[in-house]
């Protein structure tokens, strides 16, 4: 186990250089100023302009720049974001409420794949497996402003039953909404991957072995079906992981949740492009820790990796 | 169920009574019964075998038993009688209370049977628990070390933290039969218990299953593909055709005096028994009638052949000290050198077959794979008609692999489910540019009708054939090259009994006719007996023994070669006439 | 225990088949003419099919559904306005017709959505292809390779490219920066199963013809793994649909003069409250599309899932 988890942290390694250095280049590898690019149609005062070509140390050769770029990153200097605070500040407010939200959405999104998922895979092709299907696909097609929009608009305008917009009040109670609509936009894939597992499990040897013991069925299927069908669920969830932070964005967005993801929007939205690379860069960082982190889950889910 | 009028004693009361048992599965192509009115009893301590080839029925029926068919399976008529009761009627919970307490069950495959993710411990003691034979937790480590220590492992307090993955394969069919035997049944079903394992393994495994039933007088149901292993471990066999009983009846009377044509066809192509009547020196010189075929008349007749052989030429193979050295991963970080193959010579004369024999991991494959150039050598030389073929560029080596074609192992990997028979047959041709379109039609009809196929399925795709039908069609498809040399890695090994025999007749006609050689790799020794004129023997990289075919039978230099030859199941039957 | 009776059933009952003869079914089966079979069966391949097909004749020729202009003639006196005869959708804020704005937007987002796939597909397969196939540092190399594109979420990808490129913002650019970052999923799909096939016998009797390796993996493995490839084209290109309105909304995708289903729905955002249907429209249209894509996609690998049919 503890190979395993020294291998996998070697493994972030390239990927923590490669991803840095990629978004990276994207920015200051272009034709042209890229201070200039990045500020699209609006022109930056000179005193911002100045301090832009020091954060990026733009007098240096472009190698150079990455390498001081990186040694700034690691040491915490993230820069400033376009109204002159530092983007670590801002950070150590923000973080909280979008781990919070992200929680309440993971543990919601979950939830609702397994179960779900493990039901519809026992009755496959019947009225649930179908009505699970139907709900699951037109989920996954609405793209998530959409679903934001109509939630905000139906259930918190129309009805009046959530407030449309978060604010400064960050409680479970106010931010139900936004948690509900990123998890419903999640929990498809992982629904759909619950129920092919939980239908190729029912079939194994080991589980006609379970009951053979004599093992009866309200004991097959959690210990041997559900258990087992956990596993590729949660190693998917990786993946799940980047479609929720561009949902979280969007919809910390949409109900002015006061977030990391609201940041972003705002920068997006505003054109302000060293905020969007800075925080872009701190999300991907953030997803390659939660690459790690569920690798290590999943490792503690399959002893064949674990002893390996 | 008590009868007061009559009281007759325990062991003329049959413990399980089959009778009429129908069962059906819905499939694709509609409902398709598989068992089709099989009544049989099993007494107290008995040991019945039930025979037959794949699709015989004979593993539906035994899982028919305890209600452990596929979800598309459907029992439509009969009974089991079981304690007095119907068990084909019986509820849910009567089903439950029955399996593993009153009758266990031994699956096939040790490899898929046990829950990877859960340790041997854990689903030793879900067995023990869910029998009530123990009363709490401490009570039910103690009960599950004692199973696995009963069932034959040796170090069964440490192992019980253990997983599966961390088992070899015979150490878990011990643990599968120490859960089948856990709650002391009073009936155990074995399916196929070691198909899966190595010969030798096999026998072990076998003989300590043997003697755990006969100590607690647990009856046994053996199901089986192998007539011979059937007839040494049980008292009476059941020979199964088509989802019906042909056959039935004490085991060495069954064996020594068949009435049924199936079950004498089955005893003719049987190779482990096939061998004992070779010993008896009875020249057969008969032609096979029909489908009858008799494997001892057909090898007798191919060693005549052989012995006019000339053996005095250049080999057609030729393997100098050849050595293969993989580099095995340990942990995370450490590679270290394993030497799969170490110092392998032999030599093939030209128009014979040698047999290349060894259990799993014993380097067989690994010859082969260098031999055609699959695999690159570490050391030694591969002289094929005397050219060598570790050093060759790629022109060489295009006109070295049109000398020398393989067949595989698996029926259902060999041939690319994405092409056409014909198109397959043809692909070598095509690979060699060898003549125009005319003449690669014209030699791929040859060659199919060659193994005797009809020009029919050459439109047609692989999975519309039987593994046998597939196994001739990777055979043509090595003869379209008009090769010297065929490899034949394992080729009869995945095939039922009777089609077995017809494609090792093939094989011998082919030989003949067009004056092959093989080098047939395989672990069934018994197999070798009929096909092979040498044969050399492998344990872990090494050939431990080498020579004829006839003296290593009867002579073996060796433990290891005695220990294989002991462990083909049925080869000690006698057989009468 | 009594002595087993020695049971032969009669000869003539089991009629004696002949050992392991050809039996052949009507018409031949291989398994695209299975997954066809199966698919024509099914009511909702024909619905999604025929809603694919209207979508594509809505993007090749608009005109066939509308005669209104989508830009022309615009009123602000129809502002938001309710639907009228002739205008069934309403108006837009700019008092554009709703419904003629949505039939012209389906030729952006269908090509933003085909190219994207095209081109996340192509690198796709290829870096898939020669990890799993060649593997040892070919693998290492194009594995790692796509781990970092896999790191970086697509569309956040996206958004720093397209912000960066705020002056050169274009159909083509937005495919390349959504198709350039979505390959990664489909090259690990793809390498996985080129590992399970080339395990295959069929690919070492292949080699042992005479075959280069190359060859192999064109003519042999490639077409036994290309499935799951299609079945995952088919569901990114609902995906890439998404990302592309999902940038429009955000500002960072297609300039606000291109006509897109993204920019529609992204303008009427402001009007929600007062005017929700000209929202709700075109992500109606948006949505039809992607359901009827990755309805298609579901379908075909039910249908190409040969353990799927087998259990029935």
């Amino acid at each position: 186990m503890l190979m395993y988890v020294v291998r996998r942290l070697l493994q972030a390694v390239p990927v923590v250089i490669g991803t840095t250095f990629l978004i990276y280049f994207m920015v200051f590898a272009m034709p042209g100023d890229p201070i200039l690019a990045m500020f699209g149609d609006k022109t930056p005062n000179q005193a911002t302009y100045d301090a832009l070509a020091a954060q990026y140390h733009l007098d240096q050769p472009f190698l150079v720049q990455y390498g001081l770029y990186m040694k700034d990153l690691f040491s915490g200097n993230l820069g400033t974001t376009f109204s002159g605070q530092s983007v670590g500040e801002v950070l150590a407010r923000t973080f909280p409420v979008t781990l919070k939200l992200a929680a309440m959405a993971i543990a919601l999104e979950f939830s609702l794949a397994v179960i779900l998922g493990l039901f519809a895979g026992l009755r496959k092709g019947k009225l649930f497996d179908n009505v699970t299907l139907v709900i699951g696909l037109v989920m996954l097609s609405v793209p998530i402003f959409v679903l934001g929009f109509l939630a905000q608009y139906f259930v918190a305008i129309k009805w009046g039953w959530a407030s449309p917009t978060v604010g400064s009040d960050t409680s479970i109670a106010n931010m139900w909404l936004p948690a509900v609509v990123l998890a419903l936009s999640l929990f498809t894939t992982s629904m759909r991957l619950m129920r092919g597992t939980v239908i190729d499990t029912r079939s194994r040897d080991f589980v006609r072995t379970a009951y053979a013991k004599g093992l009866p069925g309200r004991r097959v299927i959690p210990v041997h079906v559900l258990r087992n069908s956990l596993i590729p669920v949660v190693t998917n969830s990786a993946a799940n992981f980047g479609v929720l932070m561009v949902g979280a964005t969007v919809t910390e967005g949409i109900f002015n949740v006061p977030g990391v993801g609201n940041t972003l929007y705002q920068a997006i939205i505003r054109g302000e492009g060293p905020t969007v690379v800075s925080f872009v860069t701190v999300m991907v960082l953030a997803y390659v820790v939660i690459n790690i982190l569920v690798d290590l889950l999943y490792a503690v889910l399959d002893p064949r990796i674990r002893y390996a | 169920m008590t009868q007061e009028t009559t009281p007759v004693t325990d062991s003329a009361e049959p413990l399980v009574s089959i009778k009429d048992l129908e069962i059906g599965f819905q499939t694709g192509n509609g409902f398709v019964q598989a068992v089709k009115g099989v009544s049989f009893d099993i007494f107290p301590g008995e040991t019945v075998a039930i025979v037959g080839e794949s699709g015989s029925g004979k593993s539906t029926t035994a899982t028919g038993i305890i209600d452990l068919l596929p979800s598309n399976g459907r029992i439509t008529g009969g009974q089991v009688m079981f304690g007095g009761k119907d068990l084909t009627k019986a509820s849910k919970q009567e089903i439950v209370r029955v399996r593993g307490r009153e009758i266990g069950y031994v699956p096939q495959d040790p490899m898929s049977n046990l829950n990877p993710v859960w340790s041997v411990g854990f689903q030793v003691r879900e067995a023990v628990l869910a029998n009530n034979m123990a009363k709490n937790k401490k009570d039910a480590d103690r009960r599950a070390i004692e199973v696995l220590q009963e069932a034959g492992l040796a170090d069964a307090e440490r192992r019980m933290k253990q997983f599966p993955h961390q088992f070899s394969g015979g150490m878990r069919q011990r643990v599968l039969i120490g859960i089948g035997l856990a709650a002391d049944p009073k009936l155990l079903i074995a399916d196929e218990p070691t198909s899966a394992l190595d010969v030798t393994v096999q026998r072990v495994i076998l003989d300590h299953l043997e003697s755990l039933t006969r100590e607690k007088n647990t009856a046994l149901l053996l199901i089986t593909h192998d007539l011979g292993l059937a007839a040494e471990r049980a008292s009476k066999v059941i020979v199964m055709y088509q989802g019906k009983i042909v056959e039935a009846g004490p085991s060495l009377e069954l064996l020594q005096n068949p009435q049924h044509p199936y079950t004498k066809r089955l005893i003719a192509a049987a190779p482990s028994l096939a061998s004992q009547r070779l010993k008896s020196s009875r020249v057969v010189a008969e032609a096979p009638q029909g489908d009858e075929i008799d494997l001892a008349a057909a090898s007798a007749h191919r060693h005549e052949v052989v012995e006019q052989a000339d053996h005095a030429g250049t080999p057609a193979i030729e393997v100098k000290d050849l050595t293969k050295v993989f580099s095995i991963r340990r942990g995370s970080f450490r590679s270290e050198p394993f030497t799969a193959v170490d110092k392998v010579n032999f030599q093939v004369p030209r128009g014979t077959t040698m047999a290349l024999v060894g259990e799993s991991g014993s380097g067989k494959s690994t010859v082969a794979k260098m031999v055609l150039g699959l695999e690159t050598a570490t050391e030694g030389e591969i002289l094929i008609g005397g050219k060598d073929a570790t050093a060759l560029n790629r022109e060489e080596m295009l006109a070295h692999r049109r000398r020398m074609q393989p067949v595989f192992q698996d029926p259902y990997g060999s041939l690319d489910p994405m092409r056409s028979i014909g198109s397959i047959i043809q692909e070598p041709l095509d690979v060699h540019k060898i003549g125009g379109r005319k003449e690669r039609e014209n030699r791929v009809n040859e060659v199919i009708d060659e193994v005797a196929l009809p020009r029919t399925v050459l439109s047609r795709y692989p999975n519309e054939l039987s593994g046998g039908q597939r196994q001739r069609i990777a055979i043509a498809r090595a003869l379209a090259l008009k090769p010297d040399v065929v490899i034949l890695d394992e080729a009869v090994s995945a095939l039922d009994v009777l089609v077995q025999a017809q494609i090792l007749q093939l094989l011998a006609d082919l030989q003949e006719e067009l004056g092959l050689t093989y080098l047939f790799i395989t672990h069934d020794l018994a197999v070798v007996r009929v096909v092979a004129d040498d044969v050399a023997v492998m344990e872990r990289g090494k050939i431990v023994e080498h020579g004829k075919v006839e003296d290593i039978f009867t002579n073996a230099q060796t433990e290891y070669t005695q220990k294989l030859l002991d462990a083909i199941p049925g080869a000690n039957i006698p057989l009468g006439a | 225990m009594p002595k087993p009776e020695h049971f032969v059933a009669p000869f003539d009952e089991n009629e004696m088949a002949e050992v392991d003869k050809v039996k052949l079914n009507e018409k031949p089966s291989n398994l695209w003419s299975d997954a066809w079979r199966s698919l024509r069966r099914r009511p909702l391949f024909y619905i999604s099919l025929a809603t694919v097909l209207v979508i594509l004749l809505m993007a090749l020729f608009p005109t066939l559904f509308t005669s209104v202009s989508p830009t022309d003639n615009c009123q602000l006196a129809n502002s938001n306005g309710g639907p009228t005869e002739g205008h069934p959708m309403g108006f837009t804020r700019q008092g554009c017709d709703v419904y003629a704005r949505v039939v012209w937007g389906a030729r952006t987002s269908l090509a933003v959505g085909l190219l994207a796939t095209a081109i996340s597909g192509v690198v796709g397969v290829i870096m898939g292809a020669l990890a799993g196939f060649y593997g040892g540092w070919v693998d290492s190399v194009l594995s790692r390779l796509g781990d970092i594109f896999f790191s970086i979420p697509y569309i956040l990808a996206a958004v720093v490219v397209m912000s960066v490129l705020a002056d050169y913002r274009s159909v083509w650019t937005l495919a390349f920066a959504i198709g350039g970052f979505a390959w990664a999923s489909l090259a690990r799909i793809l390498r996985s199963e080129i590992l399970r096939v080339k395990s295959g016998d069929f690919v070492m009797a292949s080699i042992a013809t005479g075959r280069t390796r190359f060859s192999t993996l064109v003519s042999h493995v490639l077409p036994n793994s290309i499935t799951p490839v299609i079945v995952y084209l088919t569901l990114s290109l609902g995906g890439a649909i998404v990302a592309e309105a999902t940038l429009s909304f955000l500002g960072v995708g297609l300039p606000t003069t291109v006509m897109s289903w993204g920019n529609d729905i992204s303008a009427a955002q402001t009007s929600l409250r007062t005017a929700p249907m000209t929202l709700i429209w075109p992500s109606i249209f948006l949505t039809v599309t992607v359901l009827a894509f990755i309805t298609l996609g579901e379908l075909v690998r039910d249908a190409l899932d040969p353990k799927a049919r087998a259990r029935g």
